[in-house]
């Protein structure tokens, strides 16, 4: 089983390679890239005015399962993921129970590999429970999958636990990531503090609740040698501190979402909890703090903190409603309209933004177009005019405050480990890639799979 | 974006100050002074027919009692729903609260609830007609309306007065609903409070508007002094030592002397006497919380007939 993407845009940061290319895959693995490939046994995609990219891996997503699955499922997720142009996601610990033993870690892989589209890899949790006391099993989950370990979204507050876990899982060879919010500052907030949360008398959440986590886990960071990993950066002060940590050699790295670099608080229209995250939408001036950060490389990737959560969850007062949007499907459709189309990042960069540079800051072997390889491949459009309709997601959850948003440009197939799973004209191919092979999902309308 | 004050086919409804335009809220205040003049035996029957739901997740004594005397005195039905007697306490959403309600027909909801947007969200979902009587920290609009309406009466005008409004600022919806309406009629507005419960940003809300921490400064030359209740119950920490806030910001006669000669002193209520304000300048000619609490009244069948006259076009009146 062959197929053969021809006449693409070849793209791979890694290599430094950005030419028309001819990609051939043979069953899981890419063969060769050449300039021109005749293979009359082969599939044909036809990636004619389109980019391939090496396979995009978001390293920071919530996919609900074990436990939470009327808002997501493995399953559920990793469709939403293929249809954004993912191969693979790294699943952040807490569901319920949270991941934080061998036993969920491994559920997870395993039902990952019975009913997933793109590959998924468990992030495990620090502490327990997630609770903040001892430390989690982080050996043990590192057995059993987990890339890394995090807390996300309950933070450990107490810093003599983050160094230890730190110093633990440096020894394991995996990163710490971090979701910096000092609660204490943020308690009671619902939007960032300023004048929209003063205006719709909502509570604040101030910059520096972010701030000051990051400047105690850069300071950890030197401390134990430790990789950290900044998730979602928001703030600009907080992008300054990981430029200058950088630039002592700190092993500190950072990620910043879609959501935060395409809209400020001021844009929040009146009590929609579809523009109610964590951390939440910030300001102008830490806008152009994130673009000019991913620029430079103090931001070293876009992940989108994809957090499903159910209609009647979101349906509620405001400050009642949990935080969190989905974002799966729309990142790289957000990340080329503010800064491809908007001229602040090539387009080697961009896809480096969503492959190489996430990768290395787990440390996955992925991210990568290379022959000999694995055949996970992302082709997308730059100029394509699609209209995001949030009805119609393949998430089990439609939180997103981009319904009706029109773009420029998207994921145009999904291939994972060789298979086409998605496709624009075609939408998901039913099997999961490990299951058998699947009726060639057509590719309309801008290119089409030549059966030959 | 839910339009705050939404006509044409949409019910119009009354959920803030901010969103209103200046005619609008000088119609609201001579339709006020009109009920006013109307003797308080006297019942109308410009609401007849029309059922009005008062539902309250809050306590509240004076708001409530006040939209109650104000639909009765215009002839309407009123039925009265405390959140504790509701099925919110069985665990419905609001949501699907306020569909049962809305499915029996009421002509308006009358609302105050304690999450801020409470009602913006709401009237995304239903087509009844609402009017917010206090919405957390946010607004609070029929207030400063009968606060407009109270300083009106004295002063003859409110352009170009200097308005102290002290205490609790950003926990207030009075106070943001007061800085609206000042601010459209080109008020001097003047706050002071502790400082960690007001912020630079509340100086950006409206033109006009400054910041003190100091209330001798706040109140020199003042035309009127706004207090505010200090609103315990909705700070998630204590954000000022309690015991010292008498002696920082309470209200006291030497205040009174430093501003305007005929200055006068507003104050929502409940007054906590001691707390806020000293019984000599609660109970003082100066004082005006009793015609707040009369102009309430006046001022609630303004918005009443305000909110239904709308309707007229598309429902049949039942006169």
């Amino acid at each position: 089983m062959r197929l053969l993407i021809r006449n693409g845009r070849a793209v791979d940061p890694a290599s430094g390679l950005d030419a028309k290319r001819d990609v051939l895959i043979d069953r899981d693995r890419i063969v060769a890239i050449e300039p021109r490939i005749e293979c009359p046994d082969a599939e044909v995609l036809d990636a004619s005015g389109l980019v391939v990219a090496p396979g995009f891996v978001d390293i920071h997503v919530h996919l609900r399962e074990p436990g939470i699955e009327h808002a997501e499922t493995i399953e559920s997720g990793t469709r939403a993921a293929a249809a954004g142009g993912f191969t693979a996601v790294c699943c952040m610990p807490n569901t319920l129970p949270v991941n934080d033993s061998a036993q969920v870690t491994s559920f997870i892989v395993e039902r990952a590999r019975r009913t997933a589209t793109v590959h998924v890899h468990p992030i495990g949790a620090i502490s327990k429970g997630s609770k903040g006391e001892r430390l989690a099993d982080i050996g043990a989950m590192r057995s059993e999958g987990a890339v890394a370990i995090s807390d996300d979204g309950i933070p450990v507050m107490d810093s003599g636990l983050m160094r230890r876990a730190m110093k633990y899982a440096a020894s394991f060879g995996i990163t710490v990531i971090d979701h910096c919010e000092d609660l204490s500052l943020s308690a009671g907030g619902d939007i960032h503090e300023g004048l929209q949360s003063m205006r719709l008398g909502l509570g604040g959440i101030p910059g520096c609740s972010e701030d000051v986590m990051v400047a105690r886990d850069i300071i950890l960071a030197a401390d134990t040698g430790s990789r950290v990993h900044i998730a979602h950066i928001s703030t600009a002060n907080s992008i300054a501190m990981v430029r200058h940590a950088k630039r002592m050699g700190i092993p500190v790295t950072s990620e910043v979402t879609p959501h935060h670099f395409a809209l400020a608080d001021e844009k929040i229209p009146g009590y929609d909890s579809n523009f109610k995250m964590k951390p939440p939408l910030r300001t102008q001036r830490d806008i152009d703090a994130a673009i000019e950060g991913l620029a430079d490389g103090t931001i070293d990737c876009i992940a989108t903190d994809h957090a499903p959560h159910t209609g009647h969850i979101k349906m509620q007062e405001f400050e009642r409603c949990p935080f969190g949007i989905t974002g799966l499907e729309t990142a790289l459709a957000l990340s080329l309209k503010t800064l491809y189309h908007a001229g602040t990042a090539d387009l080697k960069h961009l896809v480096g933004l969503f492959t190489s540079a996430a990768c290395e800051c787990l440390g996955l072997d992925r991210g990568r177009l290379r022959a000999g390889g694995p055949a996970d491949i992302t082709v997308f459009s730059t100029e394509r005019e699609w209209v995001y309709d949030v009805h119609s997601t393949l998430s089990k959850s439609k939180n997103s405050p981009f319904g009706g948003e029109s773009f420029r440009g998207g994921p145009a197939a999904t291939i994972v480990s060789g298979k086409v799973v998605w496709t624009a004209g075609g939408g998901i191919a039913t099997r999961p890639p490990s299951a058998p092979a699947n009726k060639m999902p057509s590719f309309q309308p801008t290119t089409r799979i030549q059966p030959r | 974006m839910p339009t705050l004050l939404s006509r044409g086919p949409s019910p119009r409804s009354l959920l803030g100050i901010e969103h209103l335009q200046r005619p609008e809220i000088e119609r609201l205040l001579e339709r006020g002074t009109h009920y006013k003049s109307v003797p308080p035996f006297m019942k109308l029957d410009t609401l007849r027919g029309r059922s009005i739901v008062n539902l309250f997740f809050e306590p509240s004594t004076r708001t409530r009692t006040s939209f109650e005397i104000a639909a009765k005195r215009l002839g309407a039905d009123t039925i009265d729903i405390q959140a504790l007697g509701s099925s919110l306490s069985k665990g419905e959403s609001l949501v699907d609260t306020l569909n049962t309600l809305a499915a029996m027909n009421p002509d308006i909801i009358v609302m105050r609830h304690s999450a801020s947007g409470a009602p913006h969200f709401l009237s995304r979902y239903l087509s009844t007609p609402m009017i917010n009587a206090g919405d957390g920290r946010h607004e609070h609009p029929t207030q400063a309306l009968l606060d407009a309406l109270t300083i009106l009466e004295v002063k003859g005008t409110l352009e170009g007065l200097r308005v102290a409004i002290i205490g609790d600022i950003s926990h207030s919806r009075v106070a943001r609903s007061n800085i609206h309406l000042l601010g459209s009629f080109g008020a001097d507005i003047v706050l002071c409070g502790p400082a960690t419960t007001v912020s630079e940003n509340m100086t950006r809300l409206a033109p006009g508007v400054s910041l003190t921490y100091d209330m001798r400064e706040a109140v020199r030359d003042a035309d009127v002094v706004m207090m505010l209740r200090v609103q315990l119950e909705r700070q998630n920490v204590e954000v000022f030592p309690k015991n010292e806030y008498f002696r920082y910001f309470g209200l006291t006669l030497e205040h009174v002397q430093l501003a305007k000669q005929e200055a006068i002193v507003l104050h929502p209520g409940p007054i906590n006497r001691g707390r806020e304000i000293t019984s000599e300048v609660a109970d003082s000619q100066r004082s005006m919380i009793l015609s707040q609490v009369e102009n309430g009244v006046a001022i609630r069948m303004a918005v009443l007939e305000w909110v239904c006259s709308e309707q007229d076009g598309r429902k049949r009146c039942a006169s």
